[in-house]
């Protein structure tokens, strides 16, 4: 089958400097044309285009990045990742309504608050591994919304309203009808993520990963600090959903616990492993797909979910590398043992 | 805060062992097919689910009982019992041999990874739901009262009522059959022979393929019992019922030691009356909370279980 992912990768490597910064530059600018597409091909029938360009499609791809960090450089499965997202987006609800911070000044505590949790939920859970870790963070997730249920400094089931709007950035306001300026933020919040996890991939962090995600009782053997760098990898993939929840409460300005229930975590990984585990590109286009459709077309809207788990089904029965699979380096790799026997 | 715990201790112990039974069959499901697979069975909660509907649509459909009729008396009442109980363990054992195919089959043909099996398991325990979801249109469907809900007796202050009594009389007949079946019959060695050494089993002749489905099956045929009781004592199920029971039933088996048959039934009659113990303590909105807790406690401190030393000899 057509190998996506090897074919763009080789057209990256042909290039020159010039060509690539004209290519990565060209294709940033490109997106962010995407709020003016508006009245083309790829208008939604039943939501404003503007606002699923934002939430679904924005965030999810940015929430996918992060749990791609979790699920597929470290290859831990994490079924609760929508706890980190839901404590960003209560932090953001909470200090936004009752305090005088506005969205740039919360954002660091509700990363913080994040990343925080990550460690108490990673430092235990982090010990067992495979099933069971599923199982343990599937657990956390539903303790952190019962808790924001049952609680009453969280308003319990009727959630928490008059959460402010971001406040204006060089002039420009924030506005719920033309959302054009959260989609650019969403992007240069992407935009981050993708340039921190490019980052890490090729330095130590990223090979421990990877190391971990191909066998951890060879990569302890050889001295690598699992625990150490399995947490690290749970605590960024949390700090991006933290990020991704404090703009999502200051968008949708009015949160209540059943917006972050198990359902969240499972589209999100499914959004991972649709695109390619692993492959950040995948991971995006995967996102991207995902987080559109249903809107797109009406039939998808109702059967959302249905159609997120046949197409999980699918996808690891007949391709479980993704859309994208990332196959060029391990598949270098075997090239290279083989010419060698 | 204790006062209600205090004062109906009995009765909670009572109904809480009636709950404890049920999800010993339930965490029959999670624990035979980890014994056999090493993997969790993600979709045995929706395998519950569907039982409940199975058993709902009986006594509605089928039976032509409402909300509203009276309920059966004598001979009649144990034929629909008995027509009930079989129809929703035919169900589940249905879904689960299903699960088995869709989910796990051809991706154990092809050994890959652990995480895609896992995914895969997911994938189809959200369509089952959803299928479930669509067709009930997201409401509860109540069930018709079947069996009158007498009190027999009264011990200690507590209520000894019928349904429950015939939920712990039943599940436990049941559970005692499954456990001699895997004991004793030819299919039950099989199971075990392949759950001690797979490639063993292989070469002594065991059909694989054919092993894993009667796994599947008897794990679907008890799980599909405990929804049967399920609906008898609650009298309602819903698209969702399934995530709760499934986690705290899995919770069981994991307390019991995974993969360990008798494990699950300690594990089962424990979780029980935690359950109803915390709901009376800290109040029914943290039930679920709380079996998380033990859950995770559980996972971290004593991950092969609170009787798992027997399975983990036979493993090693």
């Amino acid at each position: 089958m057509l190998n996506l992912r090897d074919a763009g990768a080789s057209i990256w490597e042909k290039s020159n400097r010039f060509q690539r910064t004209l290519i990565s530059v060209g294709t940033i600018a490109l997106v962010a044309m995407l709020p003016f597409a508006g009245n083309t091909i790829l208008a939604t029938p039943i939501a404003a285009y503007g606002a699923v360009l934002v939430y679904p499609v924005g965030m999810f791809v940015l929430m996918a990045l992060g749990l791609n960090i979790v699920v597929g450089k470290s290859g831990l499965l994490d079924l609760g990742y929508v706890a980190f997202f839901a404590i960003g987006a209560y932090t953001m609800a909470i200090l936004g309504s009752r305090t005088t911070l506005n969205t740039w000044e919360i954002m660091p505590i509700g990363i913080a608050l994040a990343m925080f949790s990550g460690v108490l939920l990673g430092l235990p859970s982090l010990r067992v591994r495979g099933d069971y870790l599923a199982i343990v963070t599937l657990g956390f997730g539903e303790i952190v919304r019962l808790v924001f249920l049952n609680s009453t400094w969280s308003n319990g089931p009727n959630g928490v309203s008059g959460i402010p709007l971001p406040p204006d950035i060089l002039g420009q306001q924030f506005k719920l009808e033309d959302q054009k300026l959260f989609f650019w933020v969403v992007l240069v919040m992407i935009l981050l993520t993708i340039w921190m996890i490019r980052r890490l991939s090729i330095r130590r962090p990223g090979r421990a990963w990877e190391a971990i995600r191909q066998d951890e009782d060879a990569a302890q053997l050889m001295g690598v600090p699992t625990l150490k760098y399995k947490i690290w990898s749970f605590v960024l993939g949390a700090a991006v959903a933290g990020a991704a929840g404090v703009l999502f409460a200051s968008k949708t300005l009015f949160i209540a616990p059943e917006m972050f229930t198990l359902n969240v975590s499972i589209l999100i990984l499914c959004c991972v492993v649709f695109g390619g585990i692993g492959n950040i590109w995948g991971v995006i286009a995967g996102a991207a797909i995902l987080g559109y459709l249903p809107d797109r077309i009406r039939f998808i809207a109702d059967a959302r979910l249905l159609v997120f788990g046949i197409i999980l089904v699918a996808v690891m029965n007949f391709r479980p590398d993704g859309l994208l699979p990332r196959k060029k380096r391990e598949k270098a790799l075997i090239e290279k043992a083989g010419t060698q026997k | 805060m204790f006062n209600v715990f205090i004062h109906q201790f009995w009765q909670l112990t009572f109904s809480g062992i009636a709950l404890g039974f049920i999800y010993v069959l339930i965490s029959l499901g999670y624990t035979m097919v980890y014994g056999v697979l090493r993997m969790i069975n993600f979709a045995n909660s929706e395998i519950f689910m569907w039982g409940t509907f199975a058993t709902v649509i009986v006594g509605r459909d089928f039976f032509d009982y409402t909300l509203t009729s009276e309920p059966v008396h004598g001979v009649k009442l144990v034929l629909v019992l008995l027509v009930s109980l079989l129809a929703s363990m035919a169900v589940s054992g249905i879904v689960a041999v299903f699960v088995e195919f869709v989910a796990y089959r051809r991706l154990r043909a092809r050994g890959t990874n652990r995480l895609a099996t896992l995914i895969s398991a997911i994938g189809t325990s959200i369509a089952l739901a959803e299928v479930m979801r669509l067709l009930t249109h997201s409401r509860p469907t109540g069930a018709p009262r079947i069996l009158e809900k007498v009190i027999l007796a009264e011990v200690w202050g507590a209520n000894i009522r019928l349904d429950n009594v015939l939920t712990i009389v039943a599940a436990g007949i049941i559970f005692v059959l499954l456990e001699r079946f895997v004991k004793l019959s030819r299919m039950g060695k099989a199971i075990r022979a392949a759950s001690m050494n797979e490639d063993a089993a292989k070469l002594m002749g065991v059909n694989l393929n054919q092993v894993i489905t009667a796994t599947f099956l008897v794990g679907g045929l008890a799980t599909g019992a405990a929804s049967f009781f399920y609906v008898t004592v609650f009298e309602i199920t819903k698209f969702n019922v399934g995530f709760t029971m499934g986690l705290a039933a899995f919770t069981a088996a994991v307390l019991g030691g995974i993969g360990n048959i008798r494990g699950a039934f300690f594990g089962g009659l424990f979780l029980g009356l935690l359950e109803t113990y915390a709901s009376a303590i800290l109040g029914t909105q943290w039930k679920a909370v709380s079996v998380f807790l033990v859950l995770i406690l559980a996972l971290l401190f004593r991950p092969n279980g609170l009787f798992g030393e027997a399975v983990q000899q036979t493993r090693a």
